[in-house]
């Protein structure tokens, strides 16, 4: 899992180069209200100017995973900036994993139905021009199969998402506390004076 | 299952939204290719969205947000442009390029533009651009402001916690404190559900917490409020807390310290034990068959205090019952199981996935027939069960038989309906105390 994360990071990095010029900063003039967390992706959504949230979008074609455009306040404090960070890799992280698991099944999944078809000597499109499928019952090989293949890589992956999960959750607490504090603490210097 | 109305409505709105776009493009095609196409105003125009506002030389486009509606305008003369003069052609092109659809994102970054290319693409790709720019308005449209509103959240906190399967727990418990020998009493029955309830959301929550990103690559689950980002993860965590203390606090304190910790030892092997255990090992379902057997031995022990047979009957039934309801909703679900990387039977041991449907299936007709015997109901109970367990076992002998999906719906169906009506039969038939020496069935 450490070499697949080393090797992620460059190009993650290389889609944050390739599209930093782009998605919010094409309008410059909203800059000084919101600034946005460079996103990770081909995305050009941009929120409201007035927004002080974080949107979520509709789920990403190859992932299934709903981006997340993350509201950098200006205020940010180094926790909350820790926090997002974290929030940002683990979206990015999460992407990449998901969009290749998805990908790669998907295409086994098709060498799969082209090398039993032709084992049978059956054409890959029927005779209506739609393609041809495996029944349930074949197709079951194949599930067996990838799931046999792929699990040590989801075990890595199920333990550094609990990690991830915990520490989002965790920083996610922190960050309420710290906001709950920072809002009574004028107040105890009102009462005090 | 209940996929239907998702779709019915997606359909529809996918239907609405190319109808718009085809709309535009005839519209782009009757004009010619030198015209300005108009720019149509709309009255709910909130704010636009200029996207290529400060860099273009030959072309720009005027976004609406919440509007189909789209300008393209080819710029004719480039002394004439009263806008900011584009930085470089680059990014332009690479943004129609990118609206390709079905091209993975490592492919896109390689194309390198050049103007000539760009002129040539004008006439083409001014069509295109509306087209891509329809869908992408649209998936414009589908981003959600992560705020949550008072009037949503008991909404999002009853799809949190599962709210429709908490019910059939909490009626399973019900039954069992109904079944107990004792007689009924209101009081610690109340106290009982609502223990029992608020501990099944605490469940749930917790489960929902851990399985996100699964849960969003499966179709059955991916509507989800964590999914959907209606909830942030500490909210789930928090209302999950809040659920399961005082749940947990009322079954020990409100009822008996047994129930309390059956009640806390079904959270901890719920969300401890079979959730991770989901993408280890088959083994999972047996675990979330013992954790669909405690509640109704909850009930029987918060009535009782003690873990006496019938509460083990009355658990052993629920444990059975969950093999074929269970295996046979997995049959339909092998691709999303296989892809999304959990264990389940049917996806890495098929056969033993059927034959397990069925042995419970037996098994259950076999509980059925000691329940008199162990002084839970009278023997008119095995009597008249007798044709619902029959034709379980019958559709799980077909599934068991047959392998396919078909006969797997059928078998889920009918347990959907069997647990239910099972319950009732027995409290219909539940023996009453030695002194009324009552041997026959109330109505």
């Amino acid at each position: 899992m450490a070499a697949r994360r080393s090797a992620g990071r460059p190009v993650v990095a290389a889609l944050c180069r390739a599209f930093s010029g782009r998605g919010c900063q094409l309008a410059p003039e909203r800059g000084a209200e919101r600034r946005d967390a460079a996103p990770g992706r081909v995305s050009r959504f941009c929120p409201p100017r007035k927004s002080r949230h974080d949107w979520i979008g509709p789920p990403d074609k190859y992932s299934n995973l709903r981006p997340i455009h993350f509201y950098i306040p200006e205020n940010e404090s180094p926790l909350e900036q820790k926090l997002r960070e974290l929030r940002q890799e683990t979206q990015e992280w999460n992407q990449q994993f998901w969009a290749d698991q998805n990908l790669t099944f998907h295409k086994e999944k098709e060498e799969f139905v082209c090398s039993r078809l032709k084992a049978k000597g059956l054409d890959l499109r029927t005779e209506s021009g739609q393609k041809a499928t495996l029944s349930a019952e074949e197709m079951a090989d194949f599930y067996k199969e990838f799931l046999s293949k792929n699990f040590q890589k989801h075990m890595y992956y199920n333990r550094d998402w609990y990690k991830r999960n915990f520490a989002i959750t965790f920083f996610m607490g922190k960050v309420a506390l710290e906001r709950i504090w920072n809002k009574l603490r004028p107040k105890q210097k009102k009462t005090s004076n | 299952m209940a996929a239907s109305p998702h779709t019915l409505s997606s359909r529809l709105l996918t239907g609405w939204g190319g109808g718009c776009i085809w709309y535009l493009e005839r519209r782009a095609t009757r004009e010619s290719p030198r015209r300005f196409l108009h720019l149509l105003r709309n009255v709910n125009q909130q704010w636009v969205t200029f996207q290529h506002f400060n860099f273009l030389r030959r072309m720009y486009v005027t976004q609406l947000n919440r509007s189909l509606k789209q300008q393209i305008k080819p710029k004719p003369e480039p002394a004439e442009s009263p806008f900011l003069e584009k930085t470089s052609l680059d990014e332009t092109k690479t943004e129609i390029c990118e609206m390709r659809p079905l091209v993975p994102p490592s492919l896109s970054l390689s194309r390198k533009p050049s103007e000539k290319a760009l002129m040539e693409l004008e006439p083409t790709s001014v069509i295109e651009g509306s087209r891509a720019l329809g869908k992408e308005t649209k998936e414009e449209k589908q981003w959600k402001e992560m705020k949550l509103r008072a009037d949503d959240l008991p909404g999002i906190l009853a799809r949190l916690s599962k709210i429709k399967l908490t019910a059939l727990v909490v009626s399973t418990t019900s039954a069992g404190f109904a079944l107990a020998p004792v007689p009924f009493d209101w009081s610690c029955f109340l106290l009982t559900f609502v223990g029992t309830g608020l501990a099944s959301c605490a469940a749930n929550s917790i489960n929902q917490f851990f399985e996100v990103p699964f849960d969003s690559n499966m179709n059955r689950t991916k509507n989800r409020p964590l999914v959907r980002g209606q909830i942030s993860p500490l909210l789930a965590v928090s209302f999950a807390t809040c659920c399961a203390v005082p749940g947990v606090a009322l079954l020990t304190w409100g009822v008996n310290p047994l129930t309390g910790a059956l009640g806390l030892f079904n959270i901890f092997l719920y969300t401890c034990c079979y959730t991770p255990l989901k993408r280890v090992s088959i083994a999972n379902t047996w675990v979330g068959a013992v954790v669909g057997a405690i509640p109704p031995v909850m009930g029987w022990t918060a009535a009782t205090g003690s873990l006496d047979a019938g509460a083990c009957l009355l658990g052993g039934i629920l444990y059975s019952w969950q093999f074929p309801h269970f295996n046979a909703l997995s049959w339909g679900l092998r691709e999303d199981y296989s892809r999304g990387g959990y264990c389940m039977m049917s996806v890495t041991h098929p056969a033993l996935c059927r034959r397990v449907a069925l042995r419970h299936c037996l098994a259950l007709l076999a509980m059925c027939a000691a329940a008199p015997a162990l002084d839970v109901t009278t023997w008119t109970f095995p009597v008249i069960a007798l044709p619902i367990n029959l034709y379980i076992s019958y559709l799980g002998f077909r599934f068991y038989r047959d392998a396919d999906r078909k006969s797997s719906r059928k078998l889920f169906f009918c347990s959907l309906w069997h647990l239910p009506l099972l319950l009732l039969l027995m409290l219909t038939c539940k023996r009453r105390a030695r002194e009324e020496g009552v041997e026959a069935p109330q109505s």
